[in-house]
């Protein structure tokens, strides 16, 4: 204990000793407070014992001046109140805490709801606004080319795809693998083997070949577009390039959106052959096929839309990649908490659309009898 | 006065094949306010890091009241920490969290506090450096930059430090602001006993504060109260000093 209390009828007196400092005021408060004030008159505080008394532990006497006095107590020190204590006094003595309960009041129910309603529908409004701002700027490339930019395009295209590349090579050669092996197991049983080819090609070139490449491109360049444009927003480098008359919109946004309808396409072509691959391969060592068999069944397994109708969505998959990434990107204000949140919300974003999209398609082209 | 609050002898630094000090001594006396001043690169933000302890020298000693830092083990050298506090030069404020949780994180770090002494403690040092109480509750985005460098101030201050150590504190403030900040720092620095270690490059900033100054130049420190190091006559001393942004101090200083 670094206080000793002294009754002496109506009046308590503390002297203080040791040091009151700021690692101390964890031991010092609930000592303090659970002084007990009724039945006194007056409060004596000596401070002549103590060794050393920071601004943390004058809190302390401040605090208990406060209380004190509340209580109806006359508080004086034995001898000069210590400077740090008026310092604090000081600087409290103005109230400011009004402002904070303000704050802190929790929103009503409907408050809640409707501003929440209002922010989404702001939300919406925004992402319009971006989607169409950035189809005009697009648009007026085709009198004014200079606006494509094809320096940043190739190095969106190389950054997304060429480096993309091995990843997406081993992901489509895996899964083939899993789908053959898979069914495989079920077709032997009925002596179907041939229809492994089927399986593995069709499923492959239709459907897991575009989606899985475009759910790795999201996780990859979707990310790096949110989280290159955020700090870039944090840095004030988007402020810096339209200062400089630059839109952002064209060197950012449109670059990468091109880049990646270009890219996306081409590594699903990449995905598809090594899906192929990777099932002829299976087939030879696990079914036993020949592989001259195995092309023959391609062949016919295979008609002349399989292709076309998985290769088509790849550039509808980059567009939404693309929009959720440097759409989020541009949303990063202020903080560091913010450009992780975005990124996240971006990189989920575009998975789900994708996912979205895919369903739509197979909808889409159930109805044309493709 | 029985031992200098920081003691360094015989510092070197080294990145590479690049010496940036080469054998520098520094004593700071308790209770003053110390300016390192150099030109850009010249280290000061190195030997500020290298008092500090974030930087081990590739020889010399650091004494900070009387313990070497440069031989403290890792635990020890965190127990030191809290003796210590720093602003840096943009703020580093923690751009999560609100000026308040900022200001209380050092303290939930090292001290065992209530909930309420936590926070009275935090309002406590953020109404100290002069910011109103509702701005306890923003984030730092939302400050200005004067606001930031005072909320910096104030996290430096969670501890009740001893030493204050400040990276360019007036930096990218405007005059009068530059000048209130000044202003409250000689105050706070009285009040509280403080030592403060500043860099800058603001002339107006030392003559409004210091009471000795120390200038890097070539790998040295030459340090002495502001007549002495004005009168020096090393070129770039006299530069700093006597250049034409100086000129209109000498007669309000007598520099």
């Amino acid at each position: 204990m670094s206080f000793r209390e002294a009754r002496r009828d109506s009046a308590l007196c503390l002297s203080l000793e040791g040091a009151w400092t700021a690692r101390r005021v964890g031991a010092l408060e609930p000592a303090l407070l659970a002084l007990d004030f009724s039945g006194l008159g007056q409060l004596e505080i000596d401070c002549r014992n103590l060794a050393t008394l920071d601004l943390s532990g004058a809190w302390l006497l401040y605090d208990l001046e406060q209380r004190a006095t509340t209580a109806g107590l006359a508080v004086s020190y034995r001898d000069a109140r210590p400077a740090t204590v008026r310092l604090v006094a000081q600087t409290l003595s103005h109230d400011g805490e009004s402002a904070i309960a303000q704050l802190e009041r929790p929103l009503q129910p409907f408050t809640a709801l409707g501003r929440n309603v209002i922010d989404r529908w702001q939300a919406a409004l925004n992402g319009l606004a971006f989607l169409g701002e950035t189809a005009l700027r697009f648009s007026r490339g085709f009198l004014e080319p200079r606006i494509w930019r094809p320096i940043s395009i190739a190095r969106h295209v190389y950054e997304t795809g060429i480096h993309a590349i091995p990843i997406v090579a081993l992901i489509a050669f895996l899964i083939s693998v899993i789908i053959a092996y898979m069914g495989a197991q079920q077709l032997q049983k009925f002596g179907a083997d041939i229809f492994v080819v089927d399986l593995v090609t069709v499923g492959v070139l239709r459907e897991l070949g575009v989606l899985l490449t475009a759910i790795i491109v999201a996780g990859r360049s979707g990310s790096a577009f949110a989280a290159e444009i955020g700090a870039m927003r944090l840095n004030q480098e988007v402020d810096a390039l339209k200062a400089t008359g630059v839109e952002p919109i064209e060197v950012l946004i449109l670059p990468r959106w091109i880049g990646l309808v270009i890219a996306l396409p081409l590594l699903t072509v990449i995905a598809d052959a090594v899906g192929v691959l990777g099932g002829a391969l299976l087939c030879h060592y696990l079914l036993d096929m020949p592989l001259v068999q195995y092309f023959q069944r391609v062949e016919e397994a295979v008609a002349a839309f399989t292709f076309w109708a998985g290769l088509v969505k790849a550039p509808v998959f980059a567009l939404l990649i693309a929009a959720s990434g440097t759409y989020r990107g541009l949303q990063v204000r202020g903080s560091s908490r913010e450009l992780g949140r975005l990124t996240t919300v971006a990189v989920v974003q575009s998975i789900f659309l994708v996912i979205l999209a895919d369903a739509l398609f197979a909808v889409l082209f159930m109805e044309m009898g493709i | 006065m029985t031992q200098p609050a920081i003691e360094a002898k015989g510092i070197v630094n080294q990145f590479g094949a690049q010496r940036v000090h080469d054998g520098l001594d520094l004593t700071v006396l308790s209770g003053e306010i110390f300016g390192i001043v150099g030109g850009s690169g010249s280290g000061k933000s190195v030997l500020l890091k290298t008092i500090l302890g974030l930087r081990r020298p590739q020889a010399g000693e650091v004494r900070i009241e009387g313990t070497d830092i440069t031989r403290l083990d890792d635990a020890a050298l965190r127990e030191l920490k809290t003796i210590y506090g720093v602003t840096f030069q943009a703020g580093a404020l923690f751009s999560s969290l609100t000026v308040l949780q900022n200001v209380q994180l050092p303290m939930l770090e090292h001290l065992e506090l209530g909930e309420r002494a936590l926070h009275e403690l935090a309002m406590l040092k953020v109404r100290l450096v002069g910011l109103p109480a509702d701005a306890a509750q923003k984030y730092p985005a939302q400050l200005s930059g004067g606001m930031i460098k005072r909320a910096a101030l104030a996290r430096a201050l969670a501890l009740d430090p001893r030493l204050l150590f400040l990276d360019e504190p007036t930096s990218g403030l405007d005059p009068i602001g530059a000048a209130a900040f000044d202003e409250l720092l000689v105050g706070l620095q009285r009040e509280l006993a403080l030592t403060v270690v500043m860099t800058t490059h603001d002339l107006d900033s030392i003559f409004r504060t210091c009471n000795r100054v120390g200038v890097i130049v070539d790998r040295k420190l030459v340090s002495g109260d502001l007549a002495s190091i004005a009168a020096n006559p090393h070129p770039w001393i006299r530069a700093y000093f006597h250049g034409d942004r100086a000129r209109r101090f000498g007669a309000g200083h007598g520099a």
